[in-house]
């Protein structure tokens, strides 16, 4: 079944490589070029963490709104107007005082795109890869973060088509804010599991 | 496959580097080399299991070495020549074997945004028999295919609870081979890390693994 690459004729540059294989498939008629620009546009411009963050400020908002996100986490979020690829089974994980979450996928890549785009490129390498699950006390104290002794660390790899979202503590001090002021306090790693959303330094910004 | 990509707990990889203010794209090929795979799956001539399964047959050293979107590019064309749509020579050369014809491509700008918001659903509505349910011990087998898997090495053989039952889903192991989709349920299986990793773990921690009933047994 193992069937390896043999062939290494192309250009060893990557960006060369992409180039030639672009201009054959365009020439081909096998892509458009103009689907291309669409689909790095959105990417680039419409699909990112800002969605995420968004889903995260609505639930903590909205308690009816963050049951719903536990019960069925990909309707909650299309909701809010968010799905599709690779964000077609969404799981939500909470962050507590006694639990904290940290997401990862040791088999390749797999990461929310719906929720939070495209992967930061320390999410794909193999030293995160490899260690997330023997060793993410090790791995969270990189990030900054000291997980205390009295805290479980539940780790999520996604080796299926479910993709996980944590979801962090709401931190102190925002009591009243707006769903937007929060969602901008929400980052990206908070809610992959390897920072916490950190307590704005003067309430009420 | 054993492959150097089934990568949990292994050691020697160094730290964990995260770059401050990192682009979506660190240079405009990245881009086009995921708008080029995006765009050629519209073919459906393979799916995403084959996919994945043809990153993983990237030689171990050439995989450690390159980066993520040079691996999708080394992927596109393999997948490419295996579905017929280009051949060797045309990716060696950069041109089109004289005389062919020119295809239309099924994906065009202005379908982009459905198709990216619809994605494409791997759960499956037809009855399949869960053979395990929450709360329930069991053991990832093990087992060692020679073709794709997403049973992750450093789980077999360990013990773990059912956490939750996802429903019914298309198995990657049959997938990725175009031997079917022999749909069956998905459990998250909760295993002790110290069930993993013995006693340097924390009593406390645990890892979360998505896992097809085909991957387990009773315990």
């Amino acid at each position: 079944m193992s069937e390896r690459h043999e062939h290494q004729t192309v250009p060893s540059d990557p960006a060369l490589r992409v180039k030639a294989l672009e201009s054959l498939l365009v020439e081909k008629g096998i892509v458009d070029p103009a689907a291309l620009d669409a689909l790095i546009d959105t990417y680039e411009h419409k699909v990112g963490p800002r969605n995420g963050a968004r889903v995260v400020a609505r639930a903590w908002a909205d308690p009816a709104y963050k049951q719903r996100l536990f019960q069925d986490a990909t309707s909650a979020i299309a909701e809010l107007g968010y799905g599709g690829r690779q964000g077609e089974h969404m799981v939500v994980v909470e962050n507590t005082p006694a639990i904290h979450n940290l997401v990862v996928c040791t088999l390749c890549s797999c990461y929310p795109w719906s929720v939070l785009g495209l992967p930061p490129v320390w999410y794909k390498s193999a030293p995160y890869r490899s260690r997330a699950v023997i060793d993410p006390r090790g791995v969270l104290r990189e990030f900054g973060l000291e997980v205390g002794e009295d805290v479980e660390v539940r780790v999520w790899d996604s080796t299926a088509e479910l993709r996980y979202l944590v979801l962090p503590e709401r931190p102190a001090g925002t009591e009243n804010w707006s769903e937007e002021d929060l969602a901008a306090l929400v980052t990206r790693d908070a809610m992959i599991g390897v920072a916490k959303v950190a307590a704005p330094r003067r309430a009420g910004a | 496959m054993n492959g150097v990509h089934d990568m949990g707990g292994m050691q020697g990889m160094g730290p964990v580097n995260a770059e401050q203010n990192e682009p979506v794209f660190h240079a405009p090929w990245e881009g086009r080399s995921l708008a080029l795979n995006l765009a050629a799956s519209a073919w459906g001539k393979w799916n995403i299991d084959a996919s994945r399964h043809e990153i993983e047959l990237i030689p171990a050293a050439e995989y450690l070495r390159m980066s993520y979107y040079e691996k999708w590019t080394a992927r596109l064309e393999e997948l490419l020549i295996k579905a017929g749509l280009v051949t060797h020579e045309e990716i060696a050369s950069g041109r089109p074997a004289p005389g062919s014809k020119k295809a239309t491509p099924p994906l065009t700008a202005d379908k982009v945004p459905s198709v990216l918001r619809t994605g494409a659903l791997a759960s499956r509505a037809v009855a399949a028999a869960a053979r395990f349910q929450a709360g329930q011990p069991v053991r990832a087998r093990n087992i060692h295919p020679d073709g794709q898997t997403r049973l992750p090495r450093y789980a077999r053989g360990h013990m773990g609870t059912v956490d939750r039952d996802h429903g019914v889903y298309v198995f990657p192991d049959t997938n990725a081979h175009f031997l079917g989709e022999k749909p069956q349920h998905v459990y998250s299986v909760r295993f002790a890390a110290r069930e993993l990793w013995g006693d340097q773990a924390s009593a406390r921690d645990s890892v979360y693994i998505d896992l097809w009933d085909d991957y387990l047994e009773p315990a």
